[in-house]
């Protein structure tokens, strides 16, 4: 006799807790043959409102913390991934289609572009910032902080959890926080990782997860005044150039769509992208 | 000054530091003085230095460089008919130009008052506003290195031979090793040698020797160190040092002086001595004076330059402004 | 009469050598822009200097196929070491006519002959030695090897520091490999028109450098002409925003050096002689026409008074007037807007109920002036603690805690600079660190040097000039395939990524150009 399934309820994750979504919205996550999986809670304004929030008042803990920390924080994530990775394969082929090599790959790649993020931590200041030799008699030095509160359209294509993964970790990497929406068709992985998170050492609302609509959300993250860049990796199906108009009325960094399966691919600049070039002067003197 | 405006001055400064005089106390009130930072004060000073005179102003400011200046000898070679030289040099500074003005003082070494007073005859001030003053160094200059009775029988002598004004040197090392109070005692102890008979009171200058103190932090504890004991001037070197007189360092003195007014409302003078050779210096001073102090301060009695070369430099600068040609050496005089 | 009345000191105009009519440079050549000339002015005697040409949208476009003529024929396939030295020499020229061109920007400007003379001219010539040594380094620039240039860059510039800013546009853009045309504002193209000159005497290639002059939609023109890589924009945030919008689906490299409201922050254990100096510095410096002005002072309550006072006491030796003589601190407001503004905002100021002083000086009859000015019991929620006036104001404000000067600090859009003043270093660094600002000057201000990045946070703007950084701003990394791929490289297959173009947006593009 086979034992009935307990199915899991997916739903957002903010400030460190799982909310459904304020308007009580649902949307139904199907598998790639058209399966009903689950039914995902489908955010709203106001529940993008509540995550700049969340992510906002964990800015000081996060980016206050030592970038070793950071950097434990943030292998921490992939060795509870790797304990995990049954269930995060088992979402992959349901909601992917994928074969289970193919899908053990893709947690694989998610794995260790973790711990080639967390080994950034305490090395890219060091790489993107230096002294600089003014003509006078001053100490002088440029270091890359974090820009602050980073909101995310995930990658939208296949390859959910690495696109997820890849998204969100190089602005953690500097002491960013996010509002990340994620996959629409495919944000298993994504809530999943919000629960890795969520027993791991990040702190609440360093990472914020909305699933639902990135239309319909994404125009009020641009336009938010209290977000500071944009990151529309996964919005080139959107109409991505407005969201980037309208995040130009606080001057908000952005960077564009990236399509392909290789969107996001890890790298410094990734890194560097979110961060802001502090310069600070100080007299030098013996007497 | 008479002895009871001395005592006064005491009151005041213990009133000041909460308690006497000791090396705690002083030490506690002096290093609770805000710091300098060396930079944007020596970054003061250029800018400052660039200011630019020009015509009928600078005509001015060579006049009155001339009345500022402690024209001085203080060699191991000095006679009396080298102090009777820089004498005649004094009073009559261009032998050409009968308009040019007279010196602020002679400043010689102790035993070469009397000759000094004996040459300036009916020329010395001698403690009228009149004439010039005669400065002596005192209490074991340059070093200071001499017991207390020495220093004050340095300093009673000269004021016996008739010195107006008395330069005294402040123990370095005792400054350095934080023996503040012993700094402060020996500096009222002086000031009481510097008393005549009459209850007069010889004018006393405070050489800090700000080469030797090395930091401005220092220099400015040692200035407030000078007034608080008494000093009518704070100078900056014996000139024996090197770095002597700097436009920074006098700058943050003059700074030192301009907040004791600000306090107390008494006028302190200030005197940078050594290394101001050309009158395009001694004007960057004056402009120092002027704009952090004001130009109050640009009489005999609260700013003066002790140099020796000084005067020549202006004398041809002067020359050159009244016949619009540059003038040359051969036509000033050697003293 | 007084010492302090020194007898002016006027620089001599002798030494310009200034032509009647200015044409655009373009192409290596001064030729008639086709818009209507206008005039630019001495904002201190309000007399005519000089009649400029206007470009219209077809002299842009001349402009802009001028360049893109010569990043294609010549600039790009120079080798690194030639176009360094190509930008050695106009570091050199700029020595030589340091003194011609300090007095044509101050007479232009406004700006006193010992700031152009003493800061301005000679961080011009040091930038593009700075730069030129960067021209055969690329590798180094912090993109990997192989960096590439962009192309044609599209650079506006503002008033405050004309040819300076001409310099932090010009100088790293053409040691990586791009050709320019800039625009300099409508009150002050006299520079770099001298500039040109000084391109022609370097014999730079033709078109390597363009100087467009006009107001601001010969700017707008440029700005969003289709074949330009590169916008680089100093000036007000409002036309930053604008920037950001009309670039938006573009493959356009930004950067924007926008407005600021920074603070000064003074500590109780503060140097207090050379903080003075600094408030000055910060607020008075280029009679407050500086967008890092330190424009708000945050002073700890326990020493108000007294900074206040000692303060307006050293304010009162300012000398303002001609800003010609060597002995000028303050010169004229560089316009008549500018004064309006400034003027506006100060009645703001007073009406919202702010204490204002200002300090008693003469002011010429003729000309744009506007005396030093302090304000104090100003509150954060007035206008003159948050908007930038540009002008020689100064708002006082209070706080009794390190972090309730961090917060007040903080609490504004802007983020380019911001000051400390503290004698105890490990509070100056922990300040620092919570600023969110991007140059800090702590016991000092208003410092500029070619190696040291500037740059704002949040509204101020986003890029970085001078430094590593500034040159990386007008670089792309090279083409390096799997070089990015880091987890496991060799097992993938290489995939292109394709960053979005506007190309394939085509109504969205459109929108974004109203």
């Amino acid at each position: 006799m086979t034992r009935l399934a307990v199915p899991k309820t997916y739903k957002l994750y903010i400030g460190g807790k799982f909310p459904r979504s304020e308007s009580g919205r649902v949307y139904e996550v199907v598998s790639k043959r058209g399966d009903f999986i689950a039914n995902a809670a489908k955010a709203s304004r106001k529940d993008a409102r509540d995550a700049v929030v969340a992510a906002r008042a964990a800015i000081s803990g996060w980016a206050g913390s030592t970038a070793y920390n950071r950097g434990q924080v943030l292998y921490r994530i992939a060795e509870l991934l790797e304990g995990r990775r049954a269930q995060f394969i088992d979402e992959i082929v349901q909601s992917e289609g994928l074969n289970a090599a193919a899908a053990s790959a893709q947690v694989n790649e998610a794995i260790d572009r973790w711990v080639w993020y967390a080994g950034w931590a305490d090395k890219y200041v060091q790489v993107a910032g230096n002294a600089n030799p003014v003509a006078g008699p001053y100490f002088n030095i440029s270091v890359p902080e974090p820009t602050g509160v980073v909101a995310i359209v995930a990658p939208q294509g296949a390859g959910s959890l690495v696109g997820f993964v890849s998204a969100i970790a190089p602005a953690l990497v500097a002491g960013n926080t996010v509002v990340v929406i994620a996959n629409e068709t495919m944000p298993l992985s994504a809530i999943s990782l919000s629960e890795v998170l969520a027993t791991s050492d990040v702190p609440g609302g360093v990472v914020n997860v909305l699933t639902g609509s990135p239309a319909e959300i994404a125009p009020w993250l641009a336009g938010h005044a209290d977000v500071n860049a944009l990151d529309l990796v996964g919005a080139g199906a959107l109409d991505w150039v407005d969201l980037q108009i309208i995040a130009a009325d606080t001057l908000k960094r952005v960077f564009p769509p990236e399509n392909g399966p290789d969107a996001a691919t890890p790298s410094l600049d990734r890194i560097t992208g979110f961060t802001e070039t502090k310069t600070v002067w100080h007299t030098k003197a013996l007497i | 000054m008479t002895i009871s405006t001395q005592l006064a001055t005491r009151e005041r400064t213990l009133s000041l530091l909460g308690g006497e005089a000791t090396d705690a106390n002083l030490r506690r009130y002096l290093h609770g003085i805000p710091g300098i930072d060396a930079v944007g004060l020596e970054q003061r000073a250029a800018a400052l230095g660039t200011r630019s005179i020009k015509t009928t102003s600078k005509a001015r400011a060579i006049d009155t460089i001339i009345g500022l200046i402690d024209l001085t000898t203080l060699e191991g070679a000095d006679t009396p008919g080298k102090v009777r030289s820089l004498v005649a040099k004094a009073l009559t500074p261009d032998p050409g130009d009968p308009e040019c003005p007279r010196v602020a003082a002679v400043c010689v070494y102790g035993d070469m008052v009397p000759y000094a007073v004996a040459a300036l005859g009916a020329a010395h001030s001698a403690g009228t506003d009149e004439g010039v003053n005669v400065a002596a160094v005192a209490t074991a200059f340059p070093s200071g290195r001499a017991s207390l009775a020495v220093k004050l029988a340095d300093t009673a002598d000269a004021v016996a031979a008739g010195a107006d004004e008395i330069d005294m040197v402040i123990d370095r090392g005792a400054f350095l090793s934080g023996r503040y109070g012993q700094v402060f005692d020996e500096i009222v102890a002086v000031k009481s040698a510097c008393v005549r008979p009459d209850g007069s009171v010889a004018h006393l200058k405070v050489i800090l020797e700000t080469g030797e103190l090395n930091t401005y932090d220092n220099v400015r504890r040692a200035s407030w160190l000078a007034i608080l004991a008494g000093g009518d001037f704070i100078k900056t070197s014996t000139g024996k040092v090197s770095p002597a007189a700097t436009l920074p360092v006098t700058l943050s003195m003059l700074e030192v002086v301009r907040d004791w007014h600000r306090l107390t409302g008494e006028k302190i003078g200030v005197k940078p001595a050594g290394g101001i050779r050309t009158s395009k210096d001694a004007i960057k001073y004056l402009v120092t004076v002027a704009e952090t102090v004001g130009e109050e301060w640009l009489v005999p009695s609260l700013f003066r330059f002790g140099a020796s070369s000084l005067l020549n430099d202006v004398l041809l600068q002067r020359q050159k402004l009244t016949t619009g040609r540059y003038s040359g050496p051969d036509y000033v005089t050697i003293d | 009469m007084s010492f302090l009345e020194y007898a002016p000191a006027p620089e001599s105009q002798a030494i310009l050598n200034l032509r009647s009519d200015y044409g655009l440079f373009i192409d290596g050549e001064f030729t008639a822009g086709r818009g209507a000339p206008f005039q630019t002015i001495s904002p201190a005697t309000e007399k005519q200097i000089a009649m400029i040409s206007n470009a219209n949208e077809a002299d842009v476009d001349a402009a802009v196929a001028a360049a893109r003529r010569a990043y294609d024929g010549s600039w790009s396939r120079l080798s690194g070491s030639d176009r360094g030295k190509y930008l050695f020499r106009i570091a050199r020229l700029v020595q030589e006519r340091a003194r011609e061109l300090a007095v044509a920007e101050s007479l232009d400007n406004g700006k006193p002959i010992k700031e152009s003379r003493d800061v301005d001219v000679p961080l011009v010539a040091a930038w593009f030695f700075y730069y030129a040594g960067w021209a055969d380094k690329l590798d180094h620039a912090g993109l990997g090897p192989g960096p590439a240039s962009l192309g044609v860059a599209a650079q506006v510039i503002p008033w405050n520091f004309p040819l300076l800013m001409l310099a932090w546009k010009i100088a790293p853009a053409l040691a990586a490999g791009n050709t320019v045309v800039l625009k300099p504002a409508e009150t002050t193209p006299l520079t770099a028109l001298l500039f040109a000159e000084i391109v022609q005497q370097a014999d730079l290639p033709p078109g390597v450098v363009n100087i467009i002059t006009g107001a601001g939609d010969t700017g707008q023109a440029l700005v969003n002409h289709p074949d330009v890589n590169k916008v680089a924009f100093t000036g007000s945030t409002s036309v930053g925003r604008a920037i950001a919008r009309s670039v938006a689906g573009t493959d356009k490299k930004v950067t924007l050096e926008l407005g600021g409201k920074a603070a000064n922050i003074v500590f109780d254990d503060a140097p207090i002689d050379q903080a003075i100096e600094g408030i000055v510095n910060g607020i008075f410096f280029n009679q407050g026409h500086v967008c890092c002005a330190g424009s708000r002072l945050l002073v700890q309550e326990s020493i108000h008074d007294d900074v206040v006072d000692r303060l307006k006491e050293r304010l009162s030796t300012l000398r303002l007037g001609d800003p010609l003589d060597k002995n000028t601190d303050i010169g004229a407001i560089n316009s008549a807007e500018q004064l309006a503004r400034i003027r506006e905002l100060s009645d703001i100021g007073e009406n919202e109920g702010a204490e204002r002083w200002t300090a008693e000086c003469a002011i010429p009859e003729d000309g744009f002036w506007f005396a030093p000015t302090i304000f104090t019991n100003v509150s954060t929620s007035h206008r003159i603690a948050r908007d930038e006036i540009f002008g020689p104001v100064l708002s006082v404000l209070t706080f009794r805690t390190p972090a309730e000067a961090i917060a007040k600090a903080n609490n504004t859009p802007y983020g380019l600079s911001a000051g400390i003043w503290s004698d105890k270093g490990s509070r100056i660094l922990a300040v620092a660190d919570k600023l969110r600002a991007g140059v800090i000057w702590a016991n000092t201000f208003n410092r500029f040097d070619p190696a040291s990045p500037f740059g704002g946070y949040k509204e101020s703007g986003y890029g970085r000039e001078g430094g590593r950084q500034g040159l990386a701003a007008y670089l792309k990394p090279g083409n390096r395939p799997g070089q990015r791929s880091v987890a496991a490289p060799a097992a993938k297959p290489q995939a292109s990524v394709t960053r979005a173009q506007s190309k394939s947006k085509p109504v969205a593009r459109k929108k974004a150009a109203k």
